[in-house]
This record gives C-alpha cells, structure tokens and sequence, in this order.
C-alpha cells in the first residue's frame, strides 16, 4: 500500500504530461464564412460568466481572441477599444477572449488580465477560454484573431475572419480598416467586401 | 562566508568590466573608432520590406534553405532558435543554410534585436521583415499560413514544405533530410 501512495505522483505525472502532449494536436479547421458559431459561456475578469446569449439587444458582435504578452496584440489594444466604443452602441459590441494557457504564459493569468483591463480601461469583457475549448471551436490560431459575428434566427453566424487592419504598427498609417468596413456593411445590409483577411500574430500557447 | 567572498569578488569583476567599457568608449574619442564600427557591422541588420524578402525566399540555386520567421520576445521562437543553429552548423557541408527572418518592430532593432543576436552569439544568417501590410504578404510566404509566429519555410529550388508550428531539434532534422537528395 505505501509503495501504491509512493508511486503515485510519479503516475499523476505521466497522466499530466501525456495529457498535455494530447492537447498539443489542435484542430485547425474552425468556423468558417457563414458557419454558425456555438455559444460559450466562459468567465469574465469581474468573476461573472459571460455568453452570446446575455446580449439581448446585441445584432452581432467583434470578438477578439487577445492576450496580455502578445506584442501585436498590445498593438491593436488601443484600436480594440475604439472598435467598441464606437460600434456597441450601435449594436455590435466587443468581446476580448483571452486563450492562452497560462501554465505556459503566466503574464496572461486571470489576475495579470484583470490588472491589464484596468490599467487599459477596457470596456469591455475580457473572458478567459481557461479550459482551451472555445479557441478550437473558432480555429483561432493566433492573437489577435479577429471574428465578427452577426445574430440571426439560426445563431450567430460567422461574418469575417482576420485582421483588424492593414497596418499593425501604426493606427495612424492605416489605409484600410477591415473589421469597420465588416460591422459598416452589416450595419447596412450590404455584402462585406473583404471577409478574410491574415493578421500577423503569437501562435496560441496550449 | 564563502558565499559573501564570491559576491565581493563578483562584484570587483563587474566594475572592472564596466570600468575597461568606459575605458573602450574614450578610446573611440582618441581615433580607435574603426575597431567599433567594425563591431557594428557584425551585428548590422538588413532590413526589408516584402517585396525585399521575397528573393530570399525563392532562389533557385540546388540549396537547401530553412527559413524561420521569429521574433526576440516569441517564447516558442526562442526556445527553438537552438535547433536552427544546431542545424545550420551540422549541415553546412551538406549544403544547407538557415535564414531566420525577425518580425521584431523596428523601434526594438538597435534595443532589443541586435543585443540578442550578438548576446546569443546567433551565426544564422538574421534579416528583419518591416511590412506592415500583412494581408498582402502573408498569403504570398505560404496559402495556408494563418499569420502566427513560429513559422517555417524549407526549400529547395521549385520544392517546398511550411510549417505553422514549433520543432524539436529532431523534428526539424527529420524534415530537412528528405531534400538532401
């Protein structure tokens, strides 16, 4: 029996890293165009659970797969605020998905986001996808990752895929700013023109 | 004790090191600038912007070229970096040479950048992508590219492969050697 107890971590240890080589392999083949997205219901950084469905008046949403470290992702925090500051009222709020594993990305643990919203002044929920579910679901691969979705009798349904913008660097130096021109068409009924576009950005820590 | 004779004696080595920089720097003052600028151009960094990098991408000239697109602060990146140099060394008689291909931003250049190459003691070859217009440039490295970083290109002449991913020195190997033929 003592030999049984002694053993034991070593046995919890090989569960604990065979599981993780098991996470390794993602999925890749998320949502795409016109797919329509699963609901989550994932944890907000004021400790209340968020979903698609408390948005009662909410005609579609930017969700952002984003992260503390990430330094594209810094770059684009900015631009993510005025994203919802300007389209939430008008119906297409901003939802920040944090999918890290933070055994991997300390920097992005539940404290250090609740302490970048704050500092950021974030207004707008920063969810952490803690049991690495909902990142697959969308074939999110990077931060950011941008995917804006439109509600409809069927759900929410994929409308663009990508990047925020043409210019990572300099919010200034931007020419086209894609996810306004997604939210501008769905706003107006209109086709979106461009509805994926590639985002540079940090492979997603699993 | 023993420990606080170390300290002190570790601390005596800093200063002196400190001490023999300053000394190098007003030497630079007295007309030795050409020793410095020569430790400049070691670590001096081409810069490119898409259309720049593009030829560094596809030549065709029987080499085997592993491409690896990183950046100084990607955790992944730099944990595999290694192996890229391990490689780069081990097959250099095999007509094999790595390019590593920073995505760092241009303010961290003379900052963060070039003190890692030359810290690290990186013999790759380094460049660093500036282009900001992604959409453009990131389908034309590879269709199936999503944009993250780590990512890597091996080719030969009209031959390619890309991985989204990170590698193990092993892995890396074993994806190498089928276009050593």
């Amino acid at each position: 029996m003592k030999k049984v107890i002694k053993l034991l971590p070593l046995v919890l240890l090989v569960i604990a890293v065979s599981a993780f080589t098991v996470d390794k392999i993602v999925d890749n083949q998320g949502y795409k165009i016109g797919d329509v997205a699963d609901d989550f219901s994932l944890k907000n950084i004021d400790g209340k659970m968020v979903s698609l469905k408390d948005y009662k008046d909410a005609k579609g949403f930017i969700l952002t797969f984003t992260c503390n470290t990430c330094p594209f992702a810094v770059q684009y925090e900015d631009r993510i605020i005025e994203l919802d500051k300007k389209y939430a009222s008008k119906g297409y709020p901003v939802i920040a998905i944090m999918p890290n594993n933070t055994n991997k990305k300390p920097g992005d643990n539940f404290e250090a986001m609740k302490e970048r919203a704050k500092s950021k002044g974030f207004t707008f929920p920063y969810l952490i996808d803690s049991e690495q579910t909902v990142f697959p679901k969308y074939g999110a691969t990077k931060t950011p990752h941008m995917f804006v979705l439109q509600k409809t009798k069927k759900g929410p349904v994929v409308k663009y895929i990508g990047a925020i913008d043409d210019n990572y660097k300099d919010a200034d130096a931007v020419t086209t700013k894609y996810i306004e021109a997604a939210v501008d068409a769905l706003l107006a009924g209109k086709e979106i023109e461009q509805k994926e576009t590639k985002a540079i950005g940090c492979s997603i820590k699993v | 004790m023993k420990l606080n004779t170390l300290l002190i004696v570790l601390l005596i080595f800093i200063s002196c090191k400190q001490k023999s920089q300053k000394q190098e720097n007003s030497l630079v003052k007295e007309g030795k600038a050409l020793v410095v600028a020569h430790e400049d151009f070691e670590t001096d960094l081409k810069v490119y912007d898409y259309e720049g990098l593009e030829p560094l991408l596809n030549k065709k000239d029987g080499k085997v070229y592993v491409v690896n697109f990183w950046a100084t602060w990607c955790v992944p990146c730099v944990k595999e970096l290694p192996y890229f140099e391990a490689l780069n060394k081990a097959y250099a008689d095999k007509n094999v040479e790595v390019l590593l291909v920073s995505l760092d931003f241009p303010h961290q250049y003379d900052s963060k950048l070039k003190p890692f190459i030359k810290d690290k003691g990186i013999k790759s070859k380094v460049v660093a992508l500036d282009d900001a217009d992604m959409n453009t440039w990131i389908p034309k490295v590879d269709s199936t590219w999503s944009g993250s970083i780590p990512a890597t290109i091996i080719y030969k002449d009209d031959d390619r492969q890309f991985f989204e991913q990170s590698f193990t020195y092993e892995e890396l190997e074993n994806q190498v050697k089928p276009f050593l033929n």
